[in-house]
């Protein structure tokens, strides 16, 4: 077995043994599968450019949140010291932090059953109607999905403006402040987190009902099963799949929003009432020069999301998607 | 079906026409809603001040002005973050592009010990909270400008290097579908025509891949185009070097904004996406598909 003694990933892919040394390969094997340098070298960009400045600091963050590192140790005076797990018991001692987690999670998940709702309801829609307002639809959605989270934020504002407001006219509650207190203050941004994403939960779904053969329905027609039986017993089922993965990007887009809170709430909603972790973090750290602490808060909301991810990659898996 | 008297067919089929009249209605007014935003957006753009500041807005105006973008682009400067916006996001498209072309063939078309370790990886760096990165990556860039002035705090080149990083795991996992729908055979007839590796790379699958690539590359330019906390955290002594985003803050004040000039300035910055958008819509939606299910 020469090839064997080449290098020792070759080795690893070469499970053809009795093919002599310099023998042209039978037609049609895929000699170039064979040679690892190849896919390496195809990489090599990607990893010169994800290793710095993905990688790095990544691992960064996590070595920083061990340290006692504020703004004497940033210009450079002061050496940073290691403190250990200090900061992680300051957070969860601290009672903001654990207020603002829990508002976090109570806010990405209500985008998340927004943006579900609206745009499952709208996908459904999308099926039953004819070509123009498919057209009409998609094209507004489209929009809505194009437009920049920071014109998506100022748009918005403007329009529920205290004074110059459109909506506060046309209710009649000229004067109405509505980032005041702190839950219609999260509703609105939530209504703009909304109007944002179900543009993608709507044409994934819609994707995905269009991909259901016909006949499967028809069957299920023809056996007298009414629309709702079908929707729940046929439809549902296969789409299960694609419901897992909208569900779940949902939750890890939900989770990390920044622009709408840090714009609309102008950094976090009067006394803080509006932060979410994100938000949170990027405050304690270039506000409040606590680069250690808010490099913790960004640990832990690490860790959350490669938890939601575990269950996203189980069930990409499940879906059958080849890794 | 031949018990079913043609009476009750008719019935049906005559609720059926409601049925869809009713949903094409409430279709049309879904869309309505969903783009109301934008169409409030460019028409207040295009107010005069005196209709903006008016304490009962009309969802019209007879008097359609140019006046903001004037103010907007000549005043604020918007013309220059505008550049300075599309600069960074071309380049950004490119390298993206390119990069995650290679990466995405090594991933489909070879066969190699850590292909799925690698892949994962991909998949969990679209997962990381990049926002708790810019406390690490302030640094570093701080660092980096005193190497390589170009690249360093305020400069438009660390930000076309952090979002090059941040929209190659996402290309990568699109592309990768778009890879794997071309036909081996291809390949493997140019092979046997003796073309080389490169060739065949360049030839016969880039061009196949190309549509994959346009609409891989939306995801790109909005990576860049949309970014807020970067340009907000880095650019901090050259305001020359803004991008559109963090510009628009400036027009935000406490008690007096400026919506005519918000407007204008949000709408340059929302043209560009919807434009990029519909010309690869298409592509978008398919690619969605093989993005998230293959």
């Amino acid at each position: 077995m020469p090839a064997a003694t080449t290098s020792p990933a070759r080795a690893d892919r070469e499970k053809s043994p009795d093919r002599p040394r310099g023998a042209a390969p039978a037609p049609g094997a895929r000699r170039h599968r064979r040679r690892p340098p190849v896919p390496l070298l195809l990489l090599l960009p990607t990893a010169i450019v994800l290793i710095p400045l993905f990688g790095y600091p990544l691992y960064q963050l996590g070595l920083l949140s061990f340290m006692d590192f504020g703004q004497e140790q940033a210009s450079g005076g002061v050496p940073a010291r290691f403190i250990g797990l200090d900061n992680y018991s300051k957070l969860f001692g601290d009672e903001q932090f654990r207020d603002v987690l829990v508002q976090t999670v109570v806010f990405a998940g209500g985008c998340v059953v927004g943006t579900l709702v609206v745009g499952a309801a709208l996908a459904v829609l999308l099926t039953r109607v004819g070509r123009w307002p498919r057209l009409i639809l998609m094209f507004a959605a489209l929009g809505a999905w194009a437009a920049p989270a920071m014109t998506g934020a100022t748009v918005w504002m403007f329009l529920f403006d205290t004074n110059l407001g459109l909506v506060n006219e046309v209710f009649g509650m000229d004067g109405h402040n509505w980032m005041y207190d702190k839950w219609p203050a999260f509703a609105l941004v939530g209504a703009v987190v909304v109007w944002h994403s179900f543009p993608f939960v709507m044409i994934t779904l819609y994707a995905g009902i269009q991909a259901i053969p016909v006949s499967v329905l028809e069957a299920a027609r023809l056996d007298g099963a009414s629309t709702w039986t079908t929707f729940r017993t046929v439809m549902l089922p296969m789409l299960r799949p694609i419901l897992t993965i909208v569900v779940i990007q949902s939750v890890i887009w939900d989770f990390k929003v920044f622009t709408q809170i840090y714009v609309m709430t102008q950094g976090g909603g009067i006394a803080g009432q509006n932060l979410t972790l994100n938000v949170y973090a990027y405050q304690q750290a270039f506000a409040a020069d606590d680069y250690s602490l808010g490099s913790a808060i960004g640990v832990v909301m690490t860790l959350i999301l490669v938890v939601v991810t575990v269950f996203y990659i189980r069930a990409l898996r499940r879906s059958g998607e080849e890794l | 079906m031949s018990t079913t008297n043609p009476a009750r067919i008719g019935r049906r089929r005559g609720d059926r026409r409601v049925a869809r009249r009713i949903a094409n209605v409430t279709a049309v007014v879904a869309a309505l809603v969903a783009a109301f935003p934008l169409y409030w957006m460019v028409l207040s753009a295009l107010k005069p001040d005196g209709e903006i500041n008016s304490s009962s807005p009309r969802p019209w105006t007879w008097a359609p002005t140019l006046d903001n973008f004037r103010d907007a682009l000549g005043v604020s400067g918007f013309g220059r973050y505008f550049l300075n916006s599309l600069l960074v996001a071309t380049v950004v498209v490119v390298l993206s592009a390119g990069i995650a072309f290679l990466a995405a063939v090594a991933l489909t078309r070879f066969n190699f010990r850590f292909r799925t370790t690698v892949l994962v990886m991909f998949l969990v760096a679209q997962m990381v909270p990049i926002e708790a990165l810019t406390i690490p990556l302030f640094f570093l860039v701080r660092d980096m400008g005193e190497v390589v002035p170009q690249v360093g705090l305020s400069t438009l080149g660390s930000l076309m290097l952090v979002h090059l990083a941040f929209s190659l795991p996402f290309a990568i996992w699109m592309l990768r579908g778009f890879v794997a729908a071309v036909p081996d055979s291809l390949e493997e007839a140019a092979r046997l025509d003796g073309a080389s590796r490169f060739t065949i790379l360049w030839r016969i699958l880039f061009p196949l891949v190309a549509p994959g690539l346009a609409a891989t590359s939306v995801f790109s330019f909005i990576t860049a185009w949309n970014d807020f906390i970067f340009a907000k955290t880095f650019i901090i002594g050259n305001t020359d070097n803004q991008t559109l985003p963090s510009a628009l803050l400036v027009f935000f004040k406490p008690d007096e904004n400026d919506w005519g000039g918000i407007m204008a300035a949000s709408t340059l910055m929302t043209l560009p996406v919807l434009v990029f958008f519909v010309l690869v819509q298409r592509h978008l939606v398919s690619g969605l598909g093989g993005a998230v299910k293959d």
